[in-house]
Parts: structure tokens; C-alpha cells; sequence
């Protein structure tokens, strides 16, 4: 073995595959999107090239900045859900009755696809027929809001079942975090008389720590470039209330046909997430990581 | 101990048995495959949009075709692949973009064509028309699918929209069949007052709130107005258009549509017409079977429903009630890249013209193709559309299919918007305006 690992040739032999298979799949397309970008193109007919034209059009394109700040606003939601989140971990953790059951029923919707999900959704939220609005007319509300076309409720009315989608996989990765800390510790901190706000504050947030800082990327990023869900059940609408970066992406290069455009907006959106990584990096690696 | 270690043990001998069993399978069905190559099968790629479940009638009638061709041309095998309308829709623009398009597929006309045609995905079938089918097809319908003198699709339907009503909600409330503008706001009225939703529309995708839009524009500015538009001759903001918009939003605030309608699908608002809890719904008669022929539609709903032509507004420039909104809906192409080019427009023609004789007596739909309807057995309604069409004095293509994409998309959104109240008549008159001046420059 250490020879394998000494002979440099046979490192670079083992890595190739990987390797090439990544920059085929992601890194070369992601250079050429930014080079589409600079391109006047329908999809199918001839390419012309337009220099920086579509970029500077899309700093100037409210409607990709309201779509941005749509797509913001959903990583602001689901960074503080991870909040909630890992309250229900720290008390599944805590050896409590039916804790098993309940982990099964948050994992649930992680089961379903995002389709069965949104298809789901769209019935509950029917203006007429739907569920939620039976029950609101029943306790006697009359005008019940009109979940999915009202512009200025629709991006809520949407968030909810995407928090409730990924419920199930940031509690089980806190739940998994929470079980790595050692027993010890904390057998020998209530010993010394602290109490469980205390161990809980005290031991095992520091300690899952780093968990959390990674969950937070993935939450944020994820929202950034969220599609499924909003696609399927407003498709970004009505009239864009509803549209968030990648819709508007998909809405430009396959509904219009800019696909120039389109590979504008979609470099752009690989730079705004770029730099949200950058910069929560850069915000929760001031401390040393804990250790006991 | 032992048992505990069984478990995973059984489950590593299923995987493994079902592996070897898979792969025991597998080369079987190569092996046919190969087989039915070195006979000198030929494999047809065909999509189309007509799925067991939603356009049952349509797809019996084109598996039977297909059927048919493949017993009459043993060295040929058609493969098929279906999807609904909008994913059909939205498959097909990214099959185009990497150059993946089936041998023969279905594509809408005009705005809906140009750019395939300009990224020469299509090919030009006169020659096939020529050959099989030259006087077929109801004189204008074919040429929606024309650019530059070449003919790129061979058309299958023939759309035009009516009003269709729940006979038995009307009699309850001893409504007439309206012939004015007048008259259909007080059926509106009365059965509101009833609390019954007078009209489903689902604007999700804008295309079903456009239909209201486009009778009015006719019937309040001409026939020829939105067509005109599209042609440059006339301005997307002239008054006409904007009276029409304003009377949408008048039907708004009348309460005339189902609450919430620009977030429900065009399915979803048919829901509320196919429950009896909406008692009219403005479409195309695509629908037609749903009415007639469906087998999984009740007899007794199809016994209550009827149709009229959409009223007449006073005062109006379109005073002619037998002009439609409609247009030619689904035709057949060929990609210009298949490696099957010959055949698959041979089988695409034999497609056309059977489906002109079977779609009239099977599904109830109208093809685009001439019917002769002597000695057929046909659900009544269908004969008096028939007859309608004959005496039609003019059919405006939908706006959105005449309209480039960008435009069409533009105006869905914007449809979407007046129906929600979220912009004022003008606004929408303007957007658009300043869209359609842009492309013109």
C-alpha cells in the first residue's frame, strides 16, 4: 500500500476517472454556460456572438433582481427553520418515549419526489375545494385567502411545503451529530449539577457546531438555486410573484427561447452562490471548533 | 447469534438472485432486439400527446393506426412516446436544443413553428402532401404551417372555442341561451345571485384566460383586429383592445370566474365545470369528446351539456356571430435530421389521412382533413359543429400561437395579471404593445 502511495504516476492513475468524469459532467459546462452567456442564440439555430450584451442586460433586468430577492427570502426561511429543526433533533436525541415513531414520521416527506409533493400541495391549497380552505370556511372565515394566486401571499404559501420537504434530512443530520457527542461529557457535567438548558447549550450545541455551519450552506445554496416545487405548482406565476432565479432561468432559455439569455442568468446564479458560500464561510469560521 | 446474522445473509442471496435473474433476462431481450434488426426492422420514433388516461378516445384511435401501418409494412416498427400537453410542450423545446428530435412528432403552427423551422429542425413536406394528399385537407388550415412557401407540418385538428353550458343549471334558473353581451352578463348575474360560479377559467398558464380576451377583442373591434395586430397593420393599444381588456376585468369584478383562478391549471378549472359546481366553461372543441363519445364520462353529464357561439357585443365592430376564435391545433412534422426522413413521412401521411376518417366517427374531435359525413353515425352535436364550420365567415388563429414565443409568453404572464387584478387594462395594453414593437424593430 504505501508504495502505491508513494509512486506519484499510480495517485494520478487512481484520481483520473474521478476526475475527468467531474470536469466532463460540471466544470466543463459550467465555463460554457458562462460562455453561451455571451451569446445571442435561440437553442437551435446559429450562435452570435454579443460580448458582454446579455450580462449587462441582466444587471439592468428588474425582474431577475425580484426573482433573486424571491430566491433570497427562501434561504432567509430556511436557514431560520434549521433553527427548529434542531430543537425536534435535541428532544428526539433526549431519550424520550416514541422518539423512534417520530423520526419516522419527519423523514416521511423526504421520501416523496418533489412532484408527488407539489401535486399534493396544489390540492390542499385549492381556492375552492381545497383542504385548507374548507377547514378555514368551516371554523368561519369567509374569504379565506387565495393560497396560490394571490401575488402577495404566494411565495409563503409556496415556502411551507419546501421547509416541510427538508425537514426530515437536516433532522436527521442533527439527530446523527447529536449522538456523536460522547455520553461521558455529559454524564460528568450533570454530575457536577448542570442542568439539561445547560448541557444542551453548554455541550452539545458547541459541539455540533460544525454541523450546523455546513447545514447552513447547504440550506442557503439550496434555496438559492431551488426549482422543483415552485415550478410545478405556480411555474413562477402569477405574473412572476412566485418566479425565483432558476425558474427565471428556465422561463428564458426554454419558454422564450433566449437561450443566450438564459446562460446568462444561469452563470449568474452559479455566482451568487458562489459568493453566499464565500461569504458564510466567512462569517462562521471566526472561532476554533469546540472540543471537550 | 446465528440468526441474527441470517437476515442480512437471505437479503444479499435475494439481491444476488434477483441480479442473476435480471441478468438472465436481459440478454433475452437483446437478443430480439438484434433479431428484429438483422430482418431489417426500421424503427419510427413517434411523440405525441395524447396519453391513455386524459385523451383516451385520441389515443385508441392512433394506436390503431399505428397498428394498422405496422401490419401493412411488416419491416417497419413504430415506437412511441406520449405526454401530456404542457410537458409534450416543454419535452419537445429541450429535445430540440440537443438536437434529439423524434422522427415524427406533432408541432402547433405559426409562432409556435417559426423558430424550429428557422433552426432547420423541421422538413419541408410538400412533396408527401403532394403525393397524398393534396386535396384533403379544409381549405386555410394547411397554410398555418407554411413559411416561405414551403409547408412544414401536415395539420390533424381543427379548433374553434364556444361556450359550453350545463343545460340542466341554465333550466333551474330559467336562463336563455345568450345572444348579446347584455344578456350573458345577467345569466352571469343571476347565477351568482344563485351561488352557482357562472365560468371556469384556469390561468396558470394564461392560455385559457386569453379565449375570454380574444372574443371580446373580436367581437368589440372585428374580426380581423388581432390578426392585423400581429401583421403590424394595426397597434396592439388601440381602444378596441382596451375596452376588451376592461370588459375582462368587468367580468372580474362580477364575480363571473371561479375565485383563485390564476393559480389553477386549465385541468384543474375543468374540474370545476366537469363537477357541475361552475356552469359554463369557455373552450375549444378539443374537448369535444368529454361531451360525446368519451367512454369514462357519465352519460347523464354529456346529456346536459350544450353549447353557443359567444355573444355579441352592442356597439361592436364584429357583428358577425359566426366568427370564431380558434385555429388549427396539432399537425404532424418531421424532423429534418432523421435518419428514417423517407418513412417516417410515409407513415406520417397514412397517419393524417386515417385519422380524418377515424377521428370523426371514434373520438367526436374535428380533423383538418375534409369529413365527408354521409352514412356516419354521428353524436349530433358534432354534426351541428360540423355545420357551423361550413358556414363560418371567419376563424382568428389564437394570438399566442400567432404571436413569437417571446410575445406568447408575455402575454400568458400578462393575461394571468389582468385576470388577478394585479395591472389595469392599460398596462397590459402597453406591456404588450411595447413587446410587439420591440421584435418588429
Amino acid at each position: 500500500m504505501k508504495a502505491v502511495m508513494s509512486n506519484k504516476s499510480a495517485i494520478a492513475l487512481y484520481v483520473l476517472p474521478a476526475l475527468l468524469l467531474i470536469l466532463i459532467i460540471i466544470y466543463i459546462p459550467l465555463v460554457l454556460t458562462g460562455y453561451y452567456g455571451m451569446m445571442d442564440w435561440k437553442g437551435f439555430a446559429p450562435m452570435k456572438f454579443i460580448g458582454l450584451d446579455n450580462y449587462n442586460k441582466l444587471i439592468h433586468d428588474s425582474m431577475f433582481w425580484k426573482s433573486t430577492y424571491h430566491s433570497v427570502l427562501l434561504g432567509i426561511c430556511s436557514t431560520f427553520s434549521l433553527l427548529i429543526y434542531l430543537a425536534v433533533s435535541m428532544v428526539l436525541a433526549s431519550r424520550i418515549k416514541g422518539a423512534n415513531l417520530f423520526r419516522k414520521i419527519y423523514l416521511i416527506p423526504m421520501l416523496l419526489s418533489s412532484v408527488a409533493i407539489a401535486q399534493l400541495w396544489s390540492k390542499i391549497y385549492d381556492p375552492s375545494n381545497g383542504m385548507l380552505n374548507h377547514l378555514l370556511t368551516s371554523i368561519g372565515i369567509q374569504n379565506p385567502p387565495l393560497w396560490l394566486s394571490d401575488p402577495n401571499i404566494v411565495l409563503f404559501a409556496i415556502f411551507v411545503p419546501i421547509v416541510w420537504q427538508y425537514a426530515g434530512f437536516y433532522i436527521i443530520i442533527y439527530y446523527a451529530a447529536l449522538k456523536n457527542v460522547s455520553e461521558e461529557v455529559i454524564e460528568a457535567a450533570t454530575i457536577d449539577g448542570a442542568t439539561p438548558w445547560q448541557v444542551a447549550s453548554r455541550i452539545k450545541l458547541p459541539l455540533i457546531s460544525p454541523v450546523f455551519k455546513v447545514t447552513i450552506i447547504l440550506a442557503l445554496v439550496g434555496s438559492l438555486k431551488y426549482f422543483d416545487l415552485i415550478f410545478v405548482m405556480t411555474g413562477g406565476g402569477p405574473n412572476h410573484a412566485s418566479e425565483v432565479m432558476a425558474s427565471y432561468m428556465y422561463g428564458e432559455a426554454f419558454s422564450k427561447y433566449n437561450f443566450g439569455y438564459g446562460s446568462a442568468v444561469g452563470f449568474a446564479l452559479l455566482l451568487i452562490c458562489l459568493l453566499m458560500t464565500w461569504l458564510i464561510r466567512k462569517l462562521t469560521t471566526s472561532g476554533e471548533d469546540v472540543q471537550y | 447469534m446465528n440468526k441474527k446474522k441470517a437476515l442480512p445473509i437471505i437479503v444479499v442471496l435475494v439481491v444476488m438472485l434477483s441480479l442473476a435473474l435480471s441478468g438472465c433476462t436481459s440478454p433475452d431481450n437483446s437478443a430480439s432486439g438484434s433479431q428484429g434488426a438483422s430482418n431489417g426492422q426500421t424503427v419510427i420514433k413517434f411523440m405525441h400527446l395524447w396519453p391513455e388516461g386524459s385523451s383516451n378516445a385520441q389515443y385508441t384511435i392512433v394506436n390503431k393506426i399505428i397498428q394498422d401501418y405496422e401490419k401493412q409494412h411488416p419491416d417497419i416498427k413504430i415506437q412511441t412516446e406520449i405526454l401530456g400537453n404542457d410537458q409534450y410542450r416543454e419535452k419537445l423545446k429541450v429535445l430540440a436544443s440537443s438536437n434529439e428530435l423524434p422522427d415524427v412528432g406533432m408541432t402547433w403552427s405559426d409562432g409556435f413553428l417559426k423558430p424550429y423551422v428557422e433552426g432547420q429542425l423541421f422538413t419541408p413536406l410538400d412533396d408527401v402532401i403532394d403525393a397524398n394528399l393534396k386535396d384533403n385537407f379544409i381549405p386555410g388550415v394547411k397554410e398555418s404551417y407554411a413559411i416561405d412557401g414551403k409547408t412544414y407540418g401536415m395539420p390533424l385538428e381543427l379548433n374553434i372555442s364556444y361556450i359550453f353550458y350545463n343545460k340542466e343549471l341554465f333550466k333551474k334558473y330559467n336562463l336563455q341561451v345568450p345572444k348579446t353581451y347584455s344578456e350573458f352578463k345577467n345569466i352571469v348575474k343571476t347565477l351568482n345571485d344563485n351561488g352557482v360560479i357562472p365560468a371556469a377559467v384556469g390561468n396558470k398558464e394564461g392560455w385559457p384566460g386569453s379565449f375570454w380576451f380574444m372574443y371580446l377583442a373580436d367581437r368589440i373591434g372585428g374580426p380581423t383586429l388581432l390578426t392585423d395586430v400581429i401583421h403590424g397593420k394595426r397597434s396592439f393599444d388601440d381602444p378596441a383592445i382596451v375596452k376588451a381588456a376592461e370588459e375582462v376585468q368587468s367580468l372580474v369584478d362580477m364575480n363571473t370566474f371561479e375565485k383563485g383562478n390564476s393559480g389553477l391549471s386549465n385541468d384543474e378549472a375543468k374540474g370545476y365545470f366537469m363537477n357541475e359546481q361552475a356552469a359554463m366553461f369557455l373552450t375549444a372543441t378539443w374537448e369535444l369528446p368529454n361531451y360525446t363519445t368519451s367512454p369514462d364520462v357519465p352519460q347523464a353529464f354529456k346529456d346536459k351539456i350544450g353549447y353557443f357561439k359567444f355573444p355579441l357585443y352592442e356597439g361592436g365592430k364584429g357583428t358577425d356571430i359566426n366568427s370564431y376564435v380558434g385555429g388549427p391545433g396539432v399537425g404532424l412534422f418531421v424532423a429534418e435530421n432523421s435518419e428514417v426522413k423517407e418513412q417516417a413521412k410515409d407513415f406520417a401521411a397514412f397517419l393524417v389521412k386515417e385519422w380524418g376518417d377515424k377521428s370523426v366517427t371514434d373520438a367526436g374531435v374535428i380533423p383538418a382533413t375534409k369529413v365527408d359525413t354521409a352514412g356516419k353515425k354521428l353524436d349530433p352535436m358534432y354534426v351541428e359543429i360540423l355545420k357551423d364550420l361550413s358556414s363560418a365567415s371567419n376563424v382568428t388563429t389564437y394570438f399566442d400561437t400567432q404571436a413569437s414565443p417571446n410575445v406568447a409568453e408575455l402575454h400568458h404572464d400578462l393575461i394571468a395579471a389582468l385576470f388577478g387584478k394585479q395591472i389595469t387594462p392599460q398596462q397590459f395594453v402597453q406591456q404588450t404593445a411595447a413587446a410587439l414593437a420591440e421584435e418588429s424593430n
